[in-house]
């Protein structure tokens, strides 16, 4: 282990919410620096609970999940924070603050780091332009539709550059031009070094985009090339 | 308003209605305890300057004495206190003069029936306090029978007693609605939290800290104690310039001319700050401890 680099490790997790029984067994992978992976799986697989061990929402209940070559559970609380802002995540049903305004929601992470108003301004409406929001920086989520709520969520999760970008269905809800601008930046953010894991059960993604393939299946992950028909 | 504040939504400021009125009455409660201690040191340190350094003694005559005999037991009394260490001097007052004194309450037709008046020595003591008091008491009783010492320290120990007593309740009081008050932040907190659990979820996985949440909250019960402070310290102001009025036009009162110290300003004016703090920290240490159960 020592001398890997990885960004992801997962040895061994078993993961439950609360006495329920273990809704992933026996999970091992790791994700290298710069790679992008789908996450797959039928509904109620556990893709989102897998998503949440990764953002550290969730303690595993049983093997050792590290991120960033830290090992969760020896790290401090008061270090996860450095952690989690390196971690981009768009949440499946996206978690906005219904309270705050389009442009407030993406600025949250730069806030939360300190980053300067004026900067957090610029180039929060430069992003929200960018996914086709320029006309509803000042709008509340309500307001919205869950397509551009989704790009909203988008904006959040990329505005502070992550290294480690988690989707999850962050295509769901938008059509198909939408979504292929998603992905696109998806691509572009990817090859500019960030980690990505998209969680999907859109096959046409999956076949467009070359990337490997996490699967879940009760509970269990195997881990596939992605050698589509008619691929290379 | 603090630009900071806004993450939380609004909505759970329904629990902290009372915290404003809470810490209106724990600032307006400690306000007059304050004024009152305040008066009372001072009336207290001056009755203590114009005490120190003399006592009285009294020798009863006995009843059908002779002028005489009495003026005998007096003189008898005189030199035991005069043998006594830490005496400067002592000075019988002339039988007249004592009948002066009590003339306006008996009046003169009583005074001229030759009532048994009692006679009185002014003694005075070194500065050191150092005088043998209770040596001069068990010696002045055996040599003088009827004759005793009039405590002026015992008596105003007494009365300090009582004061420090009053104000030791009065602190308790003020301590007893802090509590309150701190109990209202922490459940108006709690209250937030458990309705603000997501967005707090939300706040946490985007990586902001223990500390960045609890501000939030502070902020939040800061406001209303400040303004619930200044209210309190308002209505305490009102109160105090109405009693000092009416105390003023009791003539001959007992109350001396009290002065408005400077660290006594300092201290009221500090009152709702410290209601604001007293908020602030309870809602800090709630958030801190219910985030730690977080991951
Ligand atoms: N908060 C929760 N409490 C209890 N069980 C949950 C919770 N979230 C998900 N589950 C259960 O965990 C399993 C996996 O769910 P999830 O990770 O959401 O799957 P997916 O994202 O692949 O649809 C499901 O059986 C679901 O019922
Ligand atoms: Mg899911």
């Amino acid at each position: 282990m020592a001398g890997a680099n990885h960004l992801v490790r997962f040895e061994n997790v078993g993961m439950r919410y609360g006495d329920e029984p273990e809704v992933l067994r026996d999970i091992t992978f790791h994700l290298g620096p710069g790679s992008y992976h789908f996450l797959t799986g039928p509904s109620g697989a556990g893709k989102t609970s897998l998503l949440r061990l990764m953002y550290l929402a969730h303690q595993p209940s049983r093997g050792s999940v590290s991120i960033f070559n830290h090992d969760v559970a020896s790290t401090p609380r008061d270090e996860l924070p450095d952690l989690r802002r390196r971690i981009g995540v768009v949440f499946q049903n996206f978690r906005l603050l219904d309270h705050l305004s389009a442009l407030d929601n993406v600025a949250l992470p730069l806030r939360i780091a300190g980053a300067r108003r004026d900067t957090i301004q610029e180039h929060v409406a430069e992003l929200l332009t960018w996914v086709g929001l320029g006309e509803y920086l000042d709008a509340q989520p309500r307001t919205l539709s869950d397509g551009e709520k989704q790009r909203v969520a988008i904006a959040r999760a990329v505005i502070s550059r992550p290294r480690l970008l988690l989707a999850d269905e962050p295509t769901g809800s938008v059509d198909g031009e939408q979504g292929s601008r998603i992905l696109h930046l998806f691509e572009e953010l990817n090859k500019i070094g960030t980690t990505v894991v998209l969680a999907t059960h859109d096959r046409t993604i999956i076949e467009r985009y070359k990337h490997p393939v996490l699967h879940i299946e009760q509970g269990t992950l195997s881990v596939r090339r992605n050698v589509a028909k008619g691929g290379k | 308003m603090f630009a900071r504040c806004v993450d939380l939504a609004p909505g759970w400021d329904g629990a902290s209605r009372f915290l404003p009125w809470i810490i209106a009455l724990m600032v307006y409660l400690s306000g007059l305890a304050l004024s009152a201690t305040m008066v009372l040191e001072q009336i207290i340190d001056r009755w203590r300057a114009g005490l120190q350094g003399s006592i009285t003694v009294v020798v009863d005559p006995f009843v059908g004495s002779a002028d005489a005999q009495t003026d005998a037991r007096v003189e008898a009394a005189l030199s035991v206190i005069l043998a006594t260490p830490g005496v400067l001097s002592a000075t019988p007052m002339a039988k007249a003069d004592v009948a002066g004194l009590v003339e306006p309450w008996l009046g003169k037709d009583l005074l001229s029936m030759d009532l048994p008046i009692p006679r009185l020595i002014d003694v005075a003591l070194n500065r050191n306090g150092d005088a043998d008091l209770a040596g001069l008491a068990e010696r002045l009783g055996t040599a003088v029978p009827g004759s005793r010492i009039e405590d002026h320290k015992v008596w105003l120990q007494k009365v300090l007693r009582l004061a420090r007593t009053s104000e030791l309740i009065a602190i308790l009081i003020v301590v007893l609605i802090a509590l309150a008050a701190a109990a209202t932040v922490v459940f108006a907190t709690r209250t937030g939290l458990a309705v603000q659990r997501d967005v707090i979820e939300v706040l946490h996985l985007i990586g902001a800290r223990d500390a960045y949440i609890a501000r939030q909250f502070q902020g939040k019960a800061v406001f209303p104690a400040l303004w619930g402070g200044t209210i309190g310290l308002l209505l305490a102001g009102i109160t105090v310039a109405v009693l000092w009025l009416l105390a003023r036009d009791l003539e001959g009162s007992l109350l001396p001319t009290v002065r408005l110290h400077p660290p006594f300003l300092a201290g009221l004016a500090a009152l709702p700050l410290a209601g604001a703090a007293i908020a602030s920290i309870t809602a800090r240490v709630t958030v801190m401890r219910f985030l730690a159960r977080m991951l």
